[in-house]
């Protein structure tokens, strides 16, 4: 069972709520940090890392001395990541996506697999989670292939919680995709809402079964609890707007570690989305 | 020309409100929406939406069942599977590579140009604003970044205008990588929370890795002192400047409620006075270090 806990809107709470739904189930789960650009799940699990691994993409490197200079790798390649010169071959890395193009046109045989990194993972583990996540490179561009190597520890034995990045685009998607239950943090502000719109139409192009958590209820209007009414979109949780939760967090601290009451809701919270789905098979 | 791109790493802590008010108090200025994924600023600037443009860039591979000999070479060249064994192509795994369409030897998979979005010249209230709209799902947002920037750079450059203001993206990946290179500036909105404080050492470690010049404003300071001392601390350890500290307000809020900047909902609250400090804070820099200004 795979829960995506997303935003289309940064600093809504998205990793709070992950990382206190995590510590409050009361059986085995995996919690895996997708959002490799800014990656902060583990200030607040603070898991003991186990195992660190590079994550690579491959890319070509020419053997000069096979190479016949006939560009044919140069014109398959959509990411003008290869120039083919009168007595040389540049390849530029940091534009190549690996898309294996070059090697499969070359009849020279001249074109080897080389590895450059992209990032890093961590694996930790802290209580009765198990704890992955994935780091961006500082100046690398490829995302999605860091997310899909996290997404690759998935123990499809217990309960997985993912992290996802802010967004709509590519590494969201690479963050949701395949998921059982996106639930979707939004804040009651006017960015909020016209944020969560965006990750809604997300998550429908994808059809996977959603429910909200609004954060720091109280702080805007009820534009978005309207919203979500219209589009039956269930709401789960409220966490109220409270200067006292706002320090925890900026401490690095649980909420339901710090505030009584808490455990339970993030309890019912995970009872609920279990009840939506256990509905929807039933359907 | 100069263009102040304004950066979070994390979202959510009040970068495109902070924008806003800058919007209004910069002079000769073309704003630039560079936060393509999940644009916000127009909430607050209400630009017309004037120019209207589509934004296209890569392509997507259909399979033409009719031409389709089923051979499976696609499937097995594919190094994103995005070719499903019923020889279909998934239009959200397809990397726009083009392998399959060049290596088909049927010539059976269509590769036409891809729509990811629209990009716009609107007029607003403090001046000219180029923005975008990425389409759900879509790639190419840092491509969508460079292309609104640029469109920036040509419009002040039309209407002799030397300022460009930037509303970037979160994070440090592929759009925030295109929303700052040969900017003047870096401005980051910091949060004092320990993830605001790890979010913005990446930027940091960002900005020095392509050489542009950093400045950080602390927001919401007052929510936790002693995260606003690590982030000091951070900056001058960096050589980053703190051009300025704003206090915690759900005036922040009120006003975007109301689709204004916060000078327009609240010119004496404590926050406008400290946004208003902050701003000549960075054009005092601009202006005295010369170091500093390096033109675009
Ligand atoms: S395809 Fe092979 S032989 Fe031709 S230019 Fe490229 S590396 Fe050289
Ligand atoms: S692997 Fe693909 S993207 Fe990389 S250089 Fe070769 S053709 Fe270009
Ligand atoms: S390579 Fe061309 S002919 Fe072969 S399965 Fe793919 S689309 Fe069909
Ligand atoms: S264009 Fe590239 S990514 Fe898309 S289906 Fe063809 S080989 Fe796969």
């Amino acid at each position: 069972m795979i829960i995506s806990i997303a935003s289309g809107k940064g600093g809504t709470g998205k990793t709070t709520v992950a990382t206190n739904l995590a510590i409050s189930l009361e059986k085995d789960v995996q919690f895996l940090d997708c959002d490799v650009e800014e990656p902060n799940a583990h200030l607040f699990l603070d898991p003991t890392i186990v195992k660190k691994e590079q994550v690579v993409a491959f890319v070509p490197q020419v053997d000069l001395e096979k190479c016949t200079f006939c560009r044919k790798c140069m014109d398959i390649c959509r990411f003008g990541a290869m120039a083919v010169l009168k007595k040389d071959v540049m390849v530029f890395e940091n534009l190549c996506h690996s898309c294996g193009g070059c090697f499969a046109v070359c009849s020279e045989n001249a074109i080897m697999e080389k590895e450059r990194s992209l990032g890093t993972i961590e694996h930790g583990v802290m209580d009765h989670i198990s704890f992955t996540n994935g780091r961006l490179e500082i100046g690398q561009v490829m995302v999605p292939p860091i997310i899909k190597k996290v997404r690759s520890f998935t123990n499809f034995e217990t309960i997985t919680i993912i992290d996802a990045p802010p967004g709509t685009s590519c590494p969201v998607i690479a963050a949701m995709k395949g998921a059982d239950f996106v639930l979707l943090v939004t804040e009651p502000t006017p960015f909020g809402l016209h944020d969560l719109k965006l990750a809604v139409e997300t998550v429908k192009l994808l059809g996977i079964p959603h429910g909200l958590v609004i954060n720091r209820a109280g702080l805007g209007n009820d534009d978005v609890k309207s919203y979500a009414k219209k589009q039956e979109i269930p709401i789960l949780m409220e966490i109220p707007f409270d200067k006292k939760i706002a320090k925890i967090y900026s401490n690095g601290q649980m909420i339901v570690d710090s505030l009584p009451g808490y455990r339970e809701k993030f309890q019912e919270l995970f009872d609920k989305i279990m009840q939506l789905m256990e509905n929807r098979e039933n359907r | 020309m100069k263009e102040l791109v304004i950066l979070s790493g994390k979202g959510g802590t009040g970068k495109t409100s902070i924008t806003a008010a800058f919007a209004s108090l910069a002079d000769n200025m073309v704003c630039c929406d560079a936060d393509v994924d999940a644009a916000d600023l127009h909430l607050i600037l209400k630009p017309d939406f004037k120019k209207v443009h589509d934004f296209k860039a890569g392509h997507r591979a259909i399979i033409d069942p009719e031409k389709c000999t089923q051979c499976g070479q696609c499937i097995d060249l594919c190094r994103f599977d995005a070719v499903k064994d019923i020889f279909e192509i998934d239009s959200i795994e397809c990397e726009g590579c083009g392998v399959c369409v060049d290596l088909c030897l049927e010539k059976a998979i269509d590769f036409s140009e891809n729509i990811c979005g629209q990009w716009y010249i609107s007029s607003t209230r403090f001046g000219p604003m180029v923005h975008a709209r990425l389409g759900i799902a879509q790639e190419n947002s840092g491509k969508l970044v460079s292309h609104v920037r640029q469109k920036a750079k040509a419009l002040a450059e039309k209407k002799k205008l030397n300022f460009i203001l930037t509303d970037g993206p979160p994070g440090i990946g592929c759009p925030v990588i295109a929303s700052i290179g040969q900017a003047t500036a870096i401005l980051i909105i910091a949060e004092p929370t320990v993830s605001g404080l790890h979010d913005m050492e990446r930027v940091a470690q960002l900005s020095r890795h392509f050489n542009i010049p950093a400045m950080v404003c602390i927001n919401k300071y007052d929510l936790n002192v002693d995260q606003t001392t690590n982030i000091e601390k951070f900056a001058e350890s960096a050589n980053i400047a703190v051009v300025g500290k704003i206090a915690f307000d759900p005036i922040f809020t009120q006003s975007m409620i109301q689709a204004k900047t916060i000078f327009e909902y609240d010119n004496n609250s404590q926050v406008s006075k400290n946004v208003r400090q902050v701003w000549e804070n960075i054009l005092s820099r601009n202006k005295f270090n010369t170091s500093f200004i390096g033109e675009i």
